[in-house]
């Protein structure tokens, strides 16, 4: 039993602290820590330092671009990239539809796209979900028919996140109706420029526009943009589901907002002193960082297993169920922590250049917005309950 | 023991309820929210018409006198619609504080145009240091020639933004979280010195925060005597949370309502998803929680215009207690249940559901409710 970095994983840590240190831009990490939105701009400056530093996608092979870290350093990277107020990759094209490509996709499929998601050309969206088909996603109904050399696509997709920014989407279609739903699926990757595509925006309780619903009308795909075989995107989505799911945890990102909380309750008056002391607060806050405790080592076992290589199994479903209670607890005490100051929207103290006067506290105008907003974390990603489902089938045999 | 209620209370109840259902269609409701008014100044005049405004008033007001249980039939019904006018702030809060504080003459100045809607007032008691203790009194008022000079600040005034009164509680005397030495004045927005900072509320309400500065008010402003407000403040706030709580328990059967709707709708897997037994079972605890909600408002609204007591202190806390985490739990379960489409701005349940959290930060959370019924804890 050994739970501390070796040498060379605290070089690489300093190593990642120093890069942080030069080259983080003050005015992301500003946005990030303080929950402030960020612009497509601001990802695409932080995408372009981490591409020039080879580390965009550590996660591919090196042939492609990546860096071969090992499970333990992608962790430390995720820690300190927190702690510092680093944006989230945007995960759709570097982290979901690339492993996909990489593993399934055709050899001009690799040329074409993988260098225009290291460089930023492309920005991804996912179309998986659609009105009828979000937990029980095999039910998914856009169809894709042959005619000639290109598919024509008709149907809908919904919560396609940021797809206002994309101008790709990789998309699960129907192209087999006569079989089990599972077996009828294929992989497709659309242009969103083609004609026939409608991007239409979901506004969210919070007055904010993250996610959309996309319309295809009679789109014409080329057989090309087929990943592997026909009708068997399922195994390819599957396969990309779980790497959806390991980086759902968020650990770093709930010590990042624990972090962010407890300081909010420094400054937070009642009666008259930090509310940080009141009995009661500080109890809620111990109780939190103490799951968020057992969550990260939790996070590491799973780590230290699979550093020999491979995916982690539905042990990873677990930790998502827990790591998104966890971060929805901390954004339920940071809007507690303001007290009445949690009605108040005060919109333009969301703006990083707001250079009023604060209504409260200068974190607080993002506070009840971002605990609604993250209600989302226990929905996507495969809702709590369907990983739920997951555990009891694979792990308990259930 | 009988929970109904009588046939008065009934027929009140019900036409609050023809007439939230008339006027206060979801999509209606975005857009009194988004006017600048901030509410829907017709619904208001029709609630004044129907002599609604004037329900806890005494006759001669043209109210009818009425007490917990009638002031509850009508907030329960406002909160099914998400009403956005100031019922809570205006004729239950505003009015009780002049009711109970003021004098004859500020009586026969005020308590007419509360009863009759066309004073709308708004109540300051909370700053930007008192949390949810409104003993925490920073803000001074000193004695002038022509009566008070007030300085300091008021925060989160839900329904500030339109008052034509302000009733500020400031002290007098004692140092800053003292029960004794807080005074009630009412004051005109208009006077100088009198800056409000007007935003929208997250749950579709409007308020401000009133920063005081060197504003002159007449000796007839102060409500009561001087330095004793705080009892009036806990009594007529108990009235308050009595109604919140009757508030709560509508806007939390309409998100169970729409739930359990919704489970019975929506298919996944072949079937309707309220065949799963893990939402079946979440959708029983959200109508257990209402279920103790709806007790707590009963009990609170039976306490509300009785004599002040720890019994009734207790029961007031316990009942906002219960509301709070019954709230925040139909909130949460409730957008759970429903996947994504529970947090879009298109589809009510989420403003039902803001609005259920945001009641907990209104006139003292579920641990600030708890910490003083704790605090007053008996052995036996």
């Amino acid at each position: 039993m050994n739970m501390n970095y070796t040498a060379e994983e605290l070089a690489f840590r300093d190593e990642v602290r120093a890069f942080l240190d030069e080259k983080l831009p003050a005015d992301i990490a500003a946005k990030v820590k303080g929950f402030r939105r960020l612009s497509k701009e601001d990802h695409q400056r932080w995408q372009k330092i981490l591409s020039a530093q080879g580390w965009y996608a550590p996660h591919w092979p090196e042939e492609h671009g990546g860096v071969k870290w090992t499970p333990v350093q992608k962790h430390i990277w995720d820690e300190e990239s927190s702690r510092y107020g680093a944006p989230k990759s945007i995960p759709f094209g570097v982290s979901m539809v690339a492993p996909v490509i990489i593993r399934f996709g055709s050899e001009a499929q690799k040329q074409q796209y993988l260098p225009r998601i290291l460089n930023g050309e492309d920005w991804w969206c996912q179309g998986y979900s659609e009105p009828g088909a979000g937990s029980d996603l095999a039910s998914l109904k856009t169809r894709a028919v042959r005619d000639g050399d290109h598919y024509i696509v008709n149907g809908q997709k919904t919560w396609t996140t940021l797809g206002q920014h994309a101008n790709m989407i990789f998309c699960l279609v129907r192209t087999n109706t006569e079989v089990k739903p599972q077996e009828g699926i294929s992989f497709l990757l659309i242009d969103m420029n083609t004609p026939g595509i409608t991007v239409r925006p979901i506004i969210t309780l919070d007055g904010e526009h993250e996610v959309n619903e996309v319309f295809f009308e009679d789109v014409k795909v080329p057989v090309e943009n087929l990943v592997g075989e026909e009708d068997k995107g399922w195994t390819y989505a599957k396969y990309l589901l779980t790497y959806e799911r390991t980086g759902l945890a968020g650990i770093g990102m709930s010590k990042a907002a624990l972090s962010h909380l407890k300081q909010l309750a420094a400054r937070c008056i009642k009666n008259g002193r930090p509310l940080i002391e009141d009995a009661v607060f500080s109890q809620r806050i111990a109780k939190v960082e103490i799951d968020l405790m057992a969550a990260g080592i939790s996070n590491l076992r799973i780590i230290a297993s699979v550093e020999g290589g491979g995916v982690p199994g539905a042990e990873s479903s677990m930790l998502k169920v827990r790591g998104t209670e966890i971060r929805q607890a901390i954004n339920d005490l940071a809007r507690r922590a303001i007290g009445p100051y949690a009605i108040p929207f005060v919109e333009e103290e969301l703006k990083l250049d707001y250079d009023g006067e604060f209504l409260s506290d200068k974190d607080a105008a993002p506070l009840s917005a971002l605990y609604f907003n993250n209600r989302k974390l226990s929905i996507f990603g495969g809702s709590n309950e369907i990983q739920k489902n997951i555990v009891s089938k694979m792990i308990l045999g259930l | 023991m009988d929970f109904r209620l009588n046939e008065e209370q009934q027929m009140l109840q019900d036409t609050v309820a023809r007439l939230v259902r008339g006027e206060y269609s979801f999509e209606k409701r975005l857009e009194f929210s988004a006017s600048e008014l901030g509410f829907s100044a017709g619904f208001w005049q029709q609630l004044s018409e129907l002599g609604l405004t004037a329900v806890p008033f005494a006759e001669e007001l043209g109210g009818f006198g009425g007490g917990g249980v009638e002031v509850q039939s009508v907030m329960t019904e406002l909160g099914r619609g998400l009403c956005l006018e100031p019922y809570l702030q205006s004729v239950i809060l505003g009015g009780g504080l002049l009711s109970q504080a003021g004098n004859a003459s500020q009586h026969e100045a005020w308590l007419g145009g509360v009863a009759s809607g066309e004073l709308k007032v708004a109540v300051a008691l909370q700053e930007p240091q008192s949390y949810y203790d409104l003993n925490d009194v920073a803000t001074r008022a000193e004695k002038s020639a022509d009566g008070y000079l007030l300085n300091g600040r008021k925060a989160v005034v839900i329904g500030g933004h339109c008052a034509d009164l302000i009733i500020v509680s400031a002290r007098t005397s004692g140092d800053s979280r003292d029960a004794a030495g807080i005074s009630l004045f009412a004051v005109n927005p208009d006077s100088a010195g009198v800056e409000r900072r007007n935003y929208p509320t997250i749950d579709g309400f409007k308020g401000c925060d009133i920063t005081l500065n060197n504003v002159q008010v007449s000796a007839d402003a102060l409500l009561g005597s001087e330095g004793d407000a705080a009892a009036v403040i806990e009594y007529q706030t108990g009235r308050a949370i009595a109604a919140l709580c009757a508030e709560a328990v509508g806007v939390m059967e309409v998100a169970c309502e729409l739930t359990l709707d919704y489970l019975k709708q929506r298919k996944q897997f072949g079937v309707p998803i309220g065949k799963f037994q893990v939402l079946q079972h979440r959708m029983v605890d959200m109508m257990s929680e209402l279920e103790q909600a709806r007790s707590m408002a009963i009990l609170a609204a039976s306490v509300a215009d009785g004599e002040q007591s720890d019994e009734r202190r207790q029961i007031l806390a316990a009942a906002k207690n219960v509301i709070g985490r019954a709230g925040q739990f139909i909130s949460e379960a409730g957008i759970q249940s429903h996947g994504g489409i529970g947090m879009t701005w298109e589809y009510n349940f989420a403003h039902y559901a803001k609005r259920l959290v945001m009641i907990n930060h209104q006139l003292g959370d579920d641990d600030f409710h708890l910490a003083h019924y704790a605090s007053r804890l008996q052995a036996s």
